[in-house]
């Protein structure tokens, strides 16, 4: 095999023309930045934003030394929240498992009703944020915890039964094909061809909810639904920033004990 | 005995998979099915146990026809025919046992499959085949951490605690090396001769159906072009079968494999130097 002459030191990765198109959009976006600017900046009152730093040191001055003194009492509320993030998401896992089964296309037993249905409640579900559910409940049920543990549950059906039900479409066919070659009924070929093939992705989902829900739990209180939260708000109305230091660390003391935990239990399926 | 009349298969893009295919496997045969990739012999198998569902024709397994089964039926007669498949297709998570006994589950309620709570003559049936495949003392190994062949001794297994009247076999060696496809081939037609059980065997090796099989049948888009014994298969059948230029370029795929086995030989011996 014998090549070219002569070989060419030009190569460009883009034709001329997508060159152009590239910087024109390049220019369009900055174009459409400065516009959002200055739509936003309208109605700022440039006035506060100066005081800004000022304001923040303030607060920051007041907010140490933390009161520890306080500690005792936010335990029985922390305890509450991991409870309420701990308890909404078995909660939200049991109800987010069949529901995942009905929507997923392989397993769906009717695509044209129950599948469509299914799909709704695990966009109805994701589409209202935790403290939305929480705010709704609390009027429902009244505040407490269990209001607390019902929002976390319904949140999390959406979140679980999205992601398992597209590791169920993922699972290999040809494994679930074999089982059914056997002469095996539905619900066997579920439990011998499915369920082996998302069990890792059922634990990967369910503790990464776990975690998410632990630092969604925290913030529940602020609209009734018991809690850390509840302190947290209760310190911000009277000013007792020394309190609200305290709360701070201890809610980030958990996560990162929680996000430990769940790094361990996904180390151990994996 | 299985004999299948008249089966045809329309997908539905309009390819015709199988045109009134007719065939008998008598007790005890094992019939291997070659032909290109196309010719609709793994259609033809899946056929049989209604994997794929056939568009017109019979399927006689005994007195039955599988072709006309409602699906609870289907179920129960699905019993009868165990499979064995190209890449295994075991339940990778699940331990060797458990997928030898998955072959039983047609015969046991949901909640002894639920619980893992099998019969005794089951679990006895499970081992005994599993020291026949030579993999007792890997029975609660994961599927996953088998070797290819040893995956496929499992699946043979898997397909006889079926304890089938007929055995459908698609590719089985097609992902394994030269010597452990003869060692599966070999445990395969010594288990169908053990039991008297009739197989179909699709297999895209000549040389291996030619060594193993009883009969062969060659498929061509979707017709049977060939059936007869292996040693009658010559040229001029496979010519019929793979047509002249396919037939010429796997001979050629052959020789010229040969030629460069024997080339990097002496490339090799010149580098040892």
């Amino acid at each position: 095999m014998s090549g070219p002459e002569h070989h060419s030191q030009v190569w460009t990765y883009r034709t001329p023309r997508a060159r152009l198109l590239i910087w024109t959009g390049w220019v369009a976006l900055v174009a459409l930045f400065v516009w959002c600017w200055q739509l936003m900046t309208r109605d700022t009152i440039w006035f506060f934003v100066q005081d800004a730093p000022r304001q923040a040191v303030d607060i920051g001055s007041r907010m140490v030394p933390p009161r520890w003194e306080y500690v005792p009492e936010l335990l029985v509320p922390m305890w509450d929240t991991l409870n309420i993030a701990t308890l909404g998401t078995i909660g939200g896992v049991i109800l987010a498992v069949p529901v995942a089964f009905l929507a997923a296309r392989n397993t769906s037993p009717s695509p044209r009703l129950l599948r469509p249905i299914a799909l709704f409640i695990i966009v109805a579900s994701r589409s209202i944020n935790s403290l939305i559910w929480a705010l709704l409940l609390v009027a429902i049920i009244g505040p407490g915890i269990l209001a607390g543990i019902v929002a976390i549950a319904l949140r999390s059906i959406g979140f679980v039964g999205k992601l398992l039900y597209e590791a169920i479409e993922e699972t290999d066919p040809l494994q679930v094909e074999a089982i059914e070659a056997t002469g095996a009924s539905g619900a066997q070929v579920l439990n011998y061809g499915i369920v082996p093939q998302i069990m890792p992705a059922f634990w990967a989902i369910s503790t990464f909810r776990w975690d998410i829900n632990i630092r969604e739990s925290t913030i529940l209180g602020l609209v009734g639904a018991g809690g850390i939260g509840l302190k947290l708000q209760a310190s911000l109305n009277v000013l007792a920033w020394g309190q609200v230091t305290v709360i701070l660390i201890l809610i980030l003391g958990t996560v990162i004990v929680s996000e430990w935990v769940s790094a361990r239990i996904r180390h151990a399926i994996i | 005995m299985l004999r299948i009349e008249k089966l045809s298969k329309t997908y539905r893009t309009g390819d015709k998979a199988l045109t009134e295919v007719s065939v008998a496997v008598p007790e005890g045969q094992i019939m291997g099915l070659i032909g290109p990739s196309g010719a609709g012999k793994s259609t033809l198998i899946r056929c049989i146990n209604r994997l794929v569902e056939p568009t017109a024709g019979k399927v006689m397994l005994g007195e039955v026809d599988l072709a006309r089964l409602g699906t609870g039926e289907l179920r129960r007669q699905r019993r009868r025919i165990g499979m064995i498949f190209q890449e295994y297709s075991l339940v990778e998570r699940l331990t060797v046992m458990e997928n030898v006994l998955s072959g039983r589950l047609g015969y046991v309620p949901f909640w002894r499959s639920w619980l893992r709570r099998f019969l005794p003559e089951d679990i006895e049936r499970a081992y005994r085949l599993l020291d026949r495949v030579g993999l007792v003392d890997q029975a609660d190994k994961r599927a996953d951490a088998l070797s290819g062949g040893q995956r496929q001794r499992v699946g043979i297994a898997r397909a006889l605690a079926q304890e089938p009247d007929l055995l459908l076999v698609d590719e089985p060696t097609a992902s394994l090396d030269p010597k452990t496809s003869r060692q599966i081939m070999r445990l395969l037609t010594e288990i169908c001769a053990e039991r008297g059980l009739p197989a179909i065997v699709n297999i895209h090796d000549v040389p291996l159906a030619q060594q193993f099989m009883q009969r062969i049948v060659g498929l061509r888009d979707g017709r049977i072009v060939f059936d007869d014994r292996p040693d009658v298969l010559g040229e001029s059948a496979l010519t019929t079968i793979y047509g002249a230029e396919d037939w010429q370029a796997m001979r050629q795929g052959d020789d010229e494999q040969a030629e460069a086995e024997a080339d990097a030989a002496r490339r090799m011996a010149v580098l040892a130097r």
